[in-house]
């Protein structure tokens, strides 16, 4: 579980390869057990268990801000508004930071910017030349419950105008429902739509209602060949929590060990602080091991993290307590 | 420190790197004790009357020494009684509210100081900082709040109850602060005045602790603080002003302390050692099971009486959760205990690591299979790697002695059944853990596993508010929770002196048949259910109030009370019959007994002396005590504690198991009904020896048991010498409790002598109830008859 991690910062040209899908398993459903009670206590224990300081705190922020999705999901995006955030993924850390923390060498720029559809043309022409991916949502996000032949073509669409990255939402009906099979062609369905995209698959943990269907959902995403799951849409009234974190990563662990295939996880919605994003990097250390701690399997849905992040890091270079306005807005 | 990683190679490698607590304060206030430490005696400081003698305390970490602990010699464990018998007066007539206070002060001092006792604890200990912060000091707190809460509602909830004294508490070095304050909590909450003697490897937070009483308001004497070894423990347990002894640690000394106590008269609680079984059925959340092995296993370096330290395993999970334990120990941690991202610190002691690795490698050479993870150790300081045993049979050492140390001993089962069977086969009876998402299985389990606690889907869990304790080996009394209080408090008057007893005529030869009493009606044993001959062949006159021979009953001897151990041992399919069958047979034999009242009001007018009113009072008010039983039987029920976790703990008041009772030889009808009933109400199942003296009612009770469907083997009598048959029953491993009613030398003999498998004592220390008046019936008979088992249920989805 210790390898050593993969390399430093994501190439959207040197992506993994996609995740293949197998053929859907009842068994590997049925057998899912969780104990809510103790998943949370695995949660409330680790973060007393574990924490890093000084200079191994400031190279964990930084690996969390080159796994960060940097984010505008509203109505009232503009293409401007959009490029500002692209600048951000770029440049997500002042320079006379990355130089004072050794690390100005580095192309060091976040991990994908996430926009709807409408948004894709703008971000990929304000990315060319960087390796910084866009993902689009997709699949009539958040709710998904658009005709399913538009729900596709919302991906190809996506998909032809440049997205690297498709971040589809599933039909939660079918969890509650427990119809798996049917939730198993839906996503087998999407990722055919994907092509060459990745394809992260939001299973909207907030609605689902039982912890173990969040793990049965988890395991039906990845049988048809989702190269991420993603807990949240960041709409719903509950978004990304530690407990339902661990239980996906869990079932990440469980795939990989079944099929060799490493599928990647990306919380969203709700994490606002530098210190919830150590918990998360901490989390998917001691579950999955270091391989995971790169944007290459691991992605925080999270944009104000950032800017708490930014202030961490000037703290530890200066020693004072930073101020939100010294840092440049996304 | 020479080569510090760059922000740029951690970014790489994305490893933890130091975190290390600052010692603060608690350096400067070792410096300040330089010199020494000193005994905390009736609100003051002093030096030990006598010797120079002190005790080195390390750091187990580095070795480094943290100072010189003084050795209380006898002198001065005196002082600390006597300081603590002056102050028992005042302070067990403070009021509750009064008392409340000092504990409220206590738990907020605690609490003000949560980070000078967390890293004091883990110097001292050797335990990780995580553990000390995280859980020992805040559970100390919250068992000084919670006790505070006692302290205000004992009047109102725990009517006609007082204080013992001066108590005496031994607390042993693997949660130092947490076990005095088991131990001080209720003691102060209930009124007693205490000396409490910490171990000599971990003592320095309780004499932080001592500095602290003063400022909470705890008045001098009231809690005096000894240090030493075992010599300072023994003169505590021996001193005859000393009421109740309070003791956590080792089965071993819970044993001598037993003895040493005997016939003294002090109340004695012990929670001692355990091995106790984790459980994990195939339908369980297996990452669950894992990280509650850590939590078992490897939390305390194992140095854990209730440490799940055995696991048993259904068989088709058993290779997928060992690999889970293997690769999940791959990144434990261990090291410097002062570091806030350590999993394990150091074993307490040299010696004690020896210990383990003796019982480690004996493991090995019996066939076990030896794990342990290929992770960082420091190489000085006293660690050892956490060990996985697997191929452990229940044979092996590592299977049945109590390891106390971070040592998992692995074993598979194929059923339920099994599965219980392997639990239980142990002297021990602490803990169980068990793992199953299955309701049923998890359930039936809890109730099946022999233990005080029972933790499903989590483990080593400690709140104030349950009671924790064990059964067995594993010792006796609970601490936390309404039952916890029962060890600091006794029934006001509940005793009387002793009557004068009517010796026993001397023992003859049987022959003397006496004359003019018809067919001849020599009474047996009534032994499963069978009215049997006495093993020996030989029987025993009986004399009347006259001092004339009445009758014979059986001379029984020590195989008529094997033979009646066994027949109530495989009786014990009695604790699952209803709550309802039991009180149906017991009014039943109401019934029955009330149809020949006139027959047993003339035995007891013959064999008492008694007028017939009187015999007829003692008649009718053991039918009522019948009753009582019948009405209790399904009314003695446990309780839901408030644990802070969503979920149940359910404290179930549970049979014992097989009883002896000795009869008194006062009221032989009524002291005969009042004993049995309880113990039989709450689905225990007894032999009973007869007073010597009158045993005719209780053998004229056989019939009346035949008629009234009490089931074969429940209930035993054996009849015959006291003394030989008290022996035999007191000493034999299968009985699991026993209650005595006679002499002062028969009470001590029977505690001394219950230390073979620390079996529950109930004794009248040569002293008698009035059993027609409030102390002859009711629930001080029913909380001997049963023991407490907290079930702790979290549940959600």
């Amino acid at each position: 579980m210790s390898q050593p991690s993969l390399s430093i910062t994501t190439l959207h040209s040197n992506q993994p390869p996609r995740v293949q899908p197998i053929p859907f398993d009842s068994a590997l459903v049925d057998g899912v057990r969780v104990n809510l009670s103790a998943v949370e206590r695995r949660v409330a224990t680790l973060s007393g268990r574990r924490t890093v300081k000084k200079q191994w705190q400031a190279a964990w922020l930084l690996k969390a801000v080159t796994c960060i999705d940097l984010t505008t999901l509203a109505g009232d995006d503009t293409p401007d508004r959009v490029r500002r955030l692209c600048a951000k993924a770029v440049q997500p850390v002042r320079r006379d930071l990355l130089e004072a923390l050794g690390m100005d060498k580095r192309p060091l720029t976040t991990g994908a910017v996430c926009v709807y559809h409408a948004m894709v043309p703008t971000a990929v022409a304000a990315l060319a030349g960087h390796n910084v991916p866009v993902a689009a949502v997709s699949t009539g996000f958040p709710a998904g419950l658009s005709p399913f032949p538009l729900r596709l073509e919302e991906i190809r669409q996506s998909v032809a105008a440049g997205a690297d990255e498709i971040d589809i939402v599933i039909s939660r009906h079918l969890v509650l429902e427990g119809n798996w099979q049917a939730l198993y062609d839906e996503v087998l369905a999407f990722r055919d739509a994907c092509g060459p995209a990745h394809m992260k698959a939001i299973l909207a943990t907030g609605e689902l209602g039982s912890i173990n269907k969040v793990a049965k959902a988890s395991m039906v995403a990845m049988m048809a060949g989702a190269d991420f799951i993603k807990t949240s849409t960041g709409m719903e009234a509950t978004n990304a929590t530690l407990p339902v974190s661990l239980v996906m990563l869990r079932m990440i662990r469980d795939f990989a060990e079944r099929t060799g295939q490493q599928v990647g996880f990306k919380p969203a919605g709700g994490i606002t602080s530098a210190k919830l994003a150590m918990h998360y990097l901490m989390l998917i250390k001691e579950e999955l091991g270091n391989d995971w701690l790169s944007p290459h399997l691991f992605r925080f849905g999270a944009s104000r993290m950032l800017g708490d992040i930014e202030r961490q890091l000037e703290h530890f270079v200066t020693g004072r307590y930073s101020a939100a306005n010294r840092h440049p807005l996304g | 420190m020479s080569s510090m990683p760059s922000v740029a190679q951690i970014f790489d490698s994305m490893e933890y790197g130091p975190a290390p607590e600052e010692l603060g304060p608690v350096r400067d206030w070792l410096a300040s004790h330089a010199d020494g430490f000193r005994l905390f005696i009736d609100g003051q400081f002093v030096a030990p009357l006598g010797g120079t003698e002190t005790i080195v305390t390390h750091n187990p970490a580095t070795g480094e020494t943290l100072g010189r602990l003084a050795v209380a010699g006898a002198d001065d464990v005196d002082a600390a009684v006597q300081a603590a018998a002056r102050a028992f007066p005042a302070w067990s007539a403070t009021s509750g509210h009064a008392r409340a206070r000092v504990l409220y002060a206590l738990a907020r001092l605690v609490q003000k100081h949560s980070r000078f006792f967390a890293v004091l604890e883990s110097l001292d200990n050797g335990k990780p900082i995580r553990e000390t912060r995280d859980i020992d000091i805040p559970l100390v707190a919250r068992h000084f709040y919670h006790h505070a809460g006692w302290a205000q509602l004992l009047a109102r909830e725990m009517p006609g109850t007082e204080p013992l004294g001066v108590v005496g508490q031994i607390i042993p070095w693997n949660f130092p602060l947490l076990m005095l304050a088991w131990k001080i909590a209720p003691a102060l909450a209930t009124g007693n005045t205490l000396v409490l003697k910490p171990a000599d490897y971990t003592s320095l937070t309780a004499l932080f602790f001592a500095e602290l009483c003063a400022q909470a308001g705890v008045p001098p004497g009231v809690v005096n603080i000894v240090t030493g070894g075992a010599a300072t423990g023994s003169a505590l347990v021996e001193h005859p002003d000393v009421a109740k002894i309070a003791f956590t640690g080792s089965t071993r000394v819970g044993r001598y302390i037993r003895e040493a106590t005997a016939g003294s008269g002090k109340a004695l609680s012990l929670e001692l050692g355990g091995k106790s079984p984790f459980l994990v059925l195939e339908d369980a959340d297996l990452d669950a099971a894992v990280e509650g092995l850590i939590d078992a296993i490897w939390f305390n370096q194992g140095q854990v009486c209730c440490a799940g330290s055995r696991l048993l395993v259904e068989e088709g999970i058993a290779p997928r959760l060992i690999e889970k334990i293997k690769t999940r120990l791959s990144h434990f941690r261990i090291g410097n205990p002062l570091d806030k991202a350590i999993d394990m610190g150091a074993i307490v002691a040299p010696v004690q690591r020896e210990r383990i690795d003796a019982l480690v490698q004996q493991g090995v050479v019996e066939g076990a299979e030896l794990w342990q993870p290929d992770i960082p150790c420091p190489d000085d300081g006293c660690f050892y790697r956490p060990t996985l045993l697997t191929n452990v049979h229940p044979s092996n050492v590592a299977a049945r002695e109590e390891i106390f140390g971070p040592v998992l001993a692995v074993t598979t089962f194929r059923t339920l059944k099994e599965a219980v069977d392997l639990a239980n086969n142990s002297r021990y009876g602490l803990a169980a853990t068990l793992y199953s998402e299955n309701i049923n299985r998890a359930l039936e389990l809890a109730a099946k596993l022999k233990a005080g606690v029972v933790w499903i889907n989590t483990t080593n869990q400690f709140d104030a508010a349950c009671g924790f304790g064990g059964v067995r080996e594993s010792g006796y009394g609970r601490e936390g929770g309404r039952e916890g209080l029962w060890d600091y408090l006794r029934l006001k008057d509940e005793w009387l002196p002793a009557t004068e007893q009517r010796p026993a005529p001397p023992a003859q030869a049987a022959s003397a048949r006496p004359a003019g009493l018809g067919i001849d009606r020599t009474a047996k044993n009534f032994i499963g259910g069978k009215q049997t001959r006495p093993d020996g062949g030989n029987s025993r006159p009986v004399y009347d109030a006259g001092g004339q021979p009445a009758e014979l009953v059986g001379e029984g001897n020590r195989k008529d009370i094997r033979d009646a151990v066994e027949a109530a041992f495989a009786a014990q399919g009695w604790a699952g019959a209803t709550a309802h069958l039991r009180a149906q047979i017991l009014y039943y034999v109401a019934e029955n007994l009330d149809a020949r009242a006139d027959e047993f009001t003339r035995r007891l007018v013959r064999i008492s002396g008694h007028g017939a009113r009187d015999a007829r009072r003692e008649v009718d008010a053991s039918i009522e005590r019948l009753f009582s039983y019948g009405a209790w039987a399904d009314k003695y029920d446990g309780q839901v504690h408030q644990a802070p976790l969503r979920g149940l703990t359910l404290a179930v008041n549970e049979p014992i198991g097989v009883m002896g009772i000795v009869c008194p030889d006062d009221a032989p009808l009524l002291g005969f009904v009042s004993l049995w009933a309880p113990v039989f109400a709450m689905g225990n199942t007894a032999v009973i020896v007869p007073s010597e003296a009158n045993p005719l009612p209780a053998t004229d009770f056989y019939q009346i048991w035949e008629t009234s469907d009490v089931p074969a083997g429940v209930l035993n009598i054996v009849t015959g010498g006291r003394d030989t048959l008290t022996k035999t029953l007191a000493e034999h491993d299968q009985v699991d409790a026993l209650w005595y009613f006679g002499s002062a030398d028969g009470s001590a003999f029977v505690e001394k002598a219950s230390t073979g498998n620390m079996k529950r004592s109930w004794v009248s220390g040569g002293r008698t109830r009035d059993w027609s008046g409030p102390h002859g019936e009711g629930t001080a008979f029913l909380r001997q008859a049963t023991q407490v088992k907290n079930i702790w249920l979290p549940y959600g989805d």
